[in-house]
């Protein structure tokens, strides 16, 4: 696993050498070797600077993590999670303010200023090393809440916490890792799998959590995130704020499958006013952001993608493609377009076959 | 000691309602910009692409439908101002001024030397002000601001723009310097000023923004014109006799001595 994870490390440091102005100012938001809290509404907070972006959920059930980050910084993730358990724990529990008595609000008096409960839930987005990284260690560190028939059978049933994933990325991370290549381990994997979408089965810190599969999007892997009560979503790679999307066509990626996503997103969102606030969205990479900023970063995906259409529809070659520059009016936002061109060409192609 | 009298003293007073006036380029911010009308604007070559493949028919799109100008357009909307001021209690020190149009969002401008948000917290139509008085010119600092446009014409102005402006107050005119940097779209600094009068009589209305499908078109489309294809973007430069190079923008068309590069055959 070291070698491994040295080899990632070395990766991203060459990535970073070979970028050009704009995506090094983009990273500007991920200082590296810092994990930074940012409230978002309700028990939803935003980590960043471990890798890709990791939501947590804090309160009076537990914590949720969606996504984990690298590897290597499981321990500044895991120090940032105590401590916004024990702000919670001395400030008391943010309540949703459901105007009717509940069990939600009972428990919202009943846990204030109790102890901090352990890690109960993790969500994995997708299967990248920079968002399942520090699945072992957080796990590890939480706990399954059970009971009845699976305690009596089961007696390490408990142990750690839940990890869930869209089946591919149970497949994909259990697989056999290519030649000189150290395998996942077990205790990383997912526990528990879905196909097209799952809900919590109760109400966790306050609110139904909802978990939707994006097929054929960044992976074909890929799962959003809804807190429903607090209207929070977290995105994954679908939706990063630092670069073109990362289409990952050998992992079952996809450009209609990405601008689905970025759809979807949007249908689910609502603007509090004026087409800003209201949906907060959570993205795999960089800022905090709403529907209008999804909206944008639709905008751009789907205008790049018709214009590479109309040149495979002309017979343009990838390097014509290339040549034209389709991506020339986003390029100083996003850096380079030239993997993108590439990925959104082939995926074209493929689907076109 | 009760009749005795405490020397007051404070910086210009920019609260009032404001009523827009359209002393400068009337024709750009009223009827609204022509397309391919890039003359005096610094930008570069991926903002001229972004204007030239712009489909108005954009803002028929749901997301778009009741979006409001960014911080740094918003002076020149044809919309009536009201700027308020944020008085603490205890102190009775101005904290912050509160700037409101017809079709904006609040946006506050604070005074209290508070730190801008991290890099990776929300951006707004409105960003995030901090201000330090000059003299009686307040001068601004925004930040955290959403992507938006520069003309109404399809040049955009990205979300990694900075602005500066400069409040100057003479009696009951109001005039605002506003200096855009964007590293994304701008080759240097752009700047215009506009001017507003204070009206006794004026109230801002509330502009409710309603939703609605304007257009019935399949799920997904998104409105663009295909590099090369736009055919309407020498119109401009035709009806006013421009060399069609004039009308492409860029650092150059700023400046005066631009006059005479253009005289010359």
């Amino acid at each position: 696993m070291k070698s491994k994870l040295l080899v990632f490390a070395m990766a991203v440091s060459l990535g970073m050498a070979q970028q050009s102005a704009p995506e090094r100012r983009a990273e500007r938001v991920q200082p590296a070797g810092e994990v930074h809290i940012l409230h978002v509404r309700g028990p939803i907070y935003m980590l960043v600077g471990a890798g890709g972006n990791i939501t947590v959920s804090v309160g009076q059930d537990g914590v949720l993590l969606v996504d984990t980050g690298l590897a290597n910084m499981s321990d500044k993730v895991l120090a940032a999670v105590r401590q916004l358990q024990r702000e919670v724990a001395a400030n008391g529990v943010p309540n949703l303010h459901y105007g009717a008595e509940s069990l939600s609000t009972a428990r919202v008096i009943l846990d204030t200023n109790a102890p901090p409960k352990p890690i109960r839930y993790i969500i994995n987005t997708h299967v990248h090393a920079d968002h399942t990284g520090g699945n072992e260690k957080l796990a590890k560190a939480g706990r399954t809440l059970t009971g009845g028939n699976v305690a009596g059978q089961l007696a390490d049933a408990s142990e750690g916490a839940a990890i869930i994933a869209q089946q591919a990325v149970l497949d994909r991370m259990s697989a056999k890792p290519a030649t000189n290549q150290p395998a996942i381990p077990f205790d990383a994997l997912p526990t528990e799998t879905f196909h097209s979408d799952m809900k919590l089965s109760a109400f966790f810190n306050g609110e139904g959590v909802h978990i939707i599969h994006m097929p054929a999007a960044h992976t074909d892997g890929d799962s959003i995130v809804y807190f429903r009560g607090s209207d929070v979503i977290s995105a994954g790679d679908v939706f990063v704020t630092t670069s073109y999307p990362f289409l990952d066509l050998e992992r079952g990626g996809g450009i209609n499958g990405e601008i689905d996503a970025l759809n979807r997103i949007l249908d689910l969102s609502i603007a509090e006013f004026r087409l800003e606030g209201g949906t907060m969205v959570i993205p795999g990479h960089g800022r905090l952001c709403d529907s209008a900023d999804v909206a944008y970063y639709r905008d751009m995906v789907t205008i790049i993608r018709d214009r590479i259409q109309d040149m495979i529809k002309h017979d343009m070659t990838l390097e014509q493609v290339k040549a034209a520059r389709p991506t020339l009016d986003y390029d100083p936002r996003y850096g380079s377009g030239e993997r993108f061109i590439e990925a959104v060409y082939r995926s074209l192609s493929q689907a076109k076959k | 000691m009760a009749g005795a009298s405490v020397p007051l003293f404070g910086q210009i007073d920019f609260s009032g309602e404001w009523a827009p006036r359209f002393y400068e380029d009337q024709p750009e911010r009223v009827p609204g910009p022509e397309l391919g009308d890039y003359l005096g604007l610094p930008i570069n070559a991926a903002a001229r692409m972004r204007a030239d493949t712009w489909d108005a028919s954009l803002l028929t799109l749901p997301e778009w439908q009741c979006r409001p100008h960014g911080a740094d357009y918003i002076w020149r909307g044809p919309s009536n101002l009201t700027i308020t001021k944020e008085v603490d209690p205890v102190t009775r020190e101005i904290t912050a001024f509160h700037a409101v149009w017809l079709r904006s969002v609040d946006r506050p401008v604070y005074l209290d030397n508070r730190p801008h948000p991290p890099e990776y917290a929300n951006h707004t139509w409105a960003g995030f002000t901090t201000a330090k008085w000059d003299g009686d010119m307040l001068t601004t600092y925004v930040t955290h601001l959403k992507e938006g446009y520069i003309r109404r014409n399809g040049v955009p102005r990205s979300d990694l723009a900075t602005l500066t402006e400069h409040w100057i107050r003479h009696e009951d005119f109001l005039t605002v310097v506003t200096i855009v940097t964007d590293p994304v779209y701008l080759t240097e600094p752009f700047i215009r000023s506009t001017d507003y009068q204070l009206d006794l009589h004026q109230h801002v209305p509330p502009y409710p923004c309603d939703i609605v499908e304007e257009v019935d078109r399949p799920r997904g489309v998104v409105p663009n014109i295909l590099p090369g294809k736009n055919t309407f973007l020498n119109e401009f430069a035709q009806r006013h006799k421009l060399p069609p190079e004039a009308a492409r923008g860029g650092a150059e068309t700023m400046y005066p001595e631009y006059q005479l590069k253009m005289q010359k055959p």
